[in-house]
């Protein structure tokens, strides 16, 4: 059986799930989003972007104990804001200008986001991922088989 | 006398000139983009990222340009740059139960919890050529069914609720895995230390010991339990904030193969189970590894090791194709010291058999 995490604390979840969000945008939209904000002179690389490997686990069986499949390409940065608040951006890939773009809105929002601009982008991030997904899954359900019995022919 | 000499710098820089020459082809036909090679010859990088063992698909797709399509070759040029990337940690285990899933079929039963679903397949193709390839003909955009997502169940919960197969694995789960990229393999492995070799093992190696299992060469008997295909979530612990985040999503094929049963004294009779799991959309590798992953069982479940499949260091020393061909390659080098060694022996030998003197003595002896 899988072995899910214990629910994490709920200001965890929000930065989780803001950051998950933020990993799956692409460069262009955290670029538009945050030109669309105040001028961002004061951003101090604390780390990278630096790109490297994570070794991805699967589970034997799919839910039996791990074992390593294979690396992927990561990229990761952290930044501080003139406030001092620190940011970080983490995504698959080798792209750190998008990786770096993605830790300045987590420290935005790390700040309190008073523009609201990371609020927005975070909802147009997942309804883009939701449509997607629902295509590919509308895509997938169209090829399901519905059986049928034959008729017997000997009454 | 060998005397040891140096030269061919001209004629290597010259080659490599040639080879990008080659590469390119003719100038009058467009360059083929990496993007290209991305979106539609997408099962030929998930195979180099599969085998090189790195998931990156615009790395992948950039090695198959630089190989001209030699796919070991691409698989060597993206293992070699992965060498040269820091090792930030490792993710979470994927759940591949939660994956979105993009085909899912099983084998064993017809009607399962979230059905059949074919995906993008080339089952049921009358592999005939298609000539409107040939040309850049419109491609009509795929039919949609808009309907409530049935969960998909797993095969292996169906059976495994009534204790008819095997559980997922024996170990307790929180074991930590080996790493064959850290340590030096050390046989016997691990069941986990060999899928990580499996699954970066050469595809047609894989498929062709799988086959050498079904044909008798140590027979396993297996179903296709279950086939899924689909995007799982990657996620990591950051140890700075003290929570996982995700990575994004990859795409892997999942492979359940259902065998025969095994009872002893103090175990009923129960189905045992195969295991392949693989970066990409690769369905032939998959169920290649979960019936060589099964015919590696041998042991564990007393069976009689007879077959190549069945011999874990004979299997998992000549699955990685980077290592192979390395090595069998490598007799195309130079060998200019040791071939003078062999000939001056050889002519000797014929010398002294040629030698009626040599040859009454040694007929004496």
């Amino acid at each position: 059986m899988n072995q899910k995490q214990a629910a994490p604390a709920a200001p965890v979840t929000d930065r989780a799930r803001r950051m998950s969000l933020l990993a799956r945008a692409t460069r262009q939209e955290l670029a538009a989003c945050l030109e669309a904000g105040p001028k961002m002179a004061d951003v101090h690389p604390v780390r990278g972007p630096q790109t490297g490997l994570v070794m991805i686990r699967g589970r034997i069986g799919g839910g039996g104990n791990a074992f390593n499949l294979g690396e992927a390409t990561v990229t990761r940065a952290s930044i501080r804001l003139a406030s001092g608040v620190i940011g970080h951006g983490q995504r698959l890939g080798t792209d750190q200008e998008a990786t770096r773009l993605s830790a300045i809105l987590d420290a935005l929002a790390e700040e309190g986001d008073e523009a609201g601009l990371c609020r927005t982008l975070l909802q147009a991030i997942e309804r883009r991922l939701a449509e997607e997904a629902g295509q590919r899954d509308a895509e997938t359900q169209a090829t399901r088989v519905d059986f049928f019995t034959l008729v017997r022919g000997d009454d | 006398m060998y005397v040891a000499v140096k030269g061919g710098e001209a004629a290597i820089a010259n080659a490599h000139q040639l080879l990008a020459d080659r590469r390119r082809g003719a100038r009058s036909i467009p360059a083929l983009t990496v993007a290209q090679i991305g979106e539609q010859l997408g099962l030929a990088v998930d195979r180099v990222m599969a085998e090189a063992s790195l998931y990156d698909r615009a790395l992948a797709a950039l090695s198959i340009k630089q190989a001209r399509g030699d796919m070991i070759e691409a698989i060597f040029l993206l293992r070699a740059y992965r060498t040269t990337l820091p090792r930030f940690g490792y993710s979470d285990p994927v759940d591949t139960g939660a994956m979105e899933i993009e085909r899912r079929i099983s084998a064993t039963y017809k009607d399962l919890p979230g059905g059949q679903l074919l995906g993008p397949t080339f089952d049921y193709t009358h592999r005939l050529l298609d000539p409107s390839l040939l040309e850049d003909a419109a491609v009509a955009a795929p039919v949609r069914r808009e309907c409530g997502g049935e969960a998909v169940g797993r095969v292996s919960d169906i059976l495994g609720d009534e204790g008819l197969i095997e559980p997922d694995s024996r170990e307790p789960l929180d074991k930590v895995p080996g790493d064959i990229t850290r340590e030096p393999m050390d046989f016997p492995l691990s069941r986990d230390e060999r899928l990580q070799a499996l699954a970066r093992g050469d595809e047609g190696f894989l498929l062709a010991l799988a086959y050498s299992t079904q044909r008798g060469y140590a027979r396993t008997h297996p179903f296709a339990g279950e086939i899924r295909i689909g995007l799982v979530e990657v996620e990591i612990e950051l140890p700075e904030l003290g929570f996982s985040v995700s990575l994004g999503e990859i795409r892997v094929t999942e492979c359940q193969s259902v065998n025969q049963f095994k009872g002893s004294a103090t175990e009923p009779p129960q189905f045992t189970r195969g295991y392949g799991l693989v970066f990409g959309q690769s369905e032939r590798k998959a169920m290649a590894m979960a019936l060589v992953d099964r015919a590696l069982r041998a042991e564990e479940f007393g069976e009689d090791i007879v077959a190549p499949a069945q011999d874990e260091e004979f299997v998992i020393a000549h699955s990685d194709n980077v290592q192979a061909t390395g090595f069998v390659e490598h007799l195309k080098l130079p060998h200019y010291v040791d071939f003078q060694a062999e000939l001056d022996l050889v002519r000797r030998m014929r010398a002294e058999q040629q030698d009626p003197s040599t040859a009454s003595r040694e007929a004496a002896e």
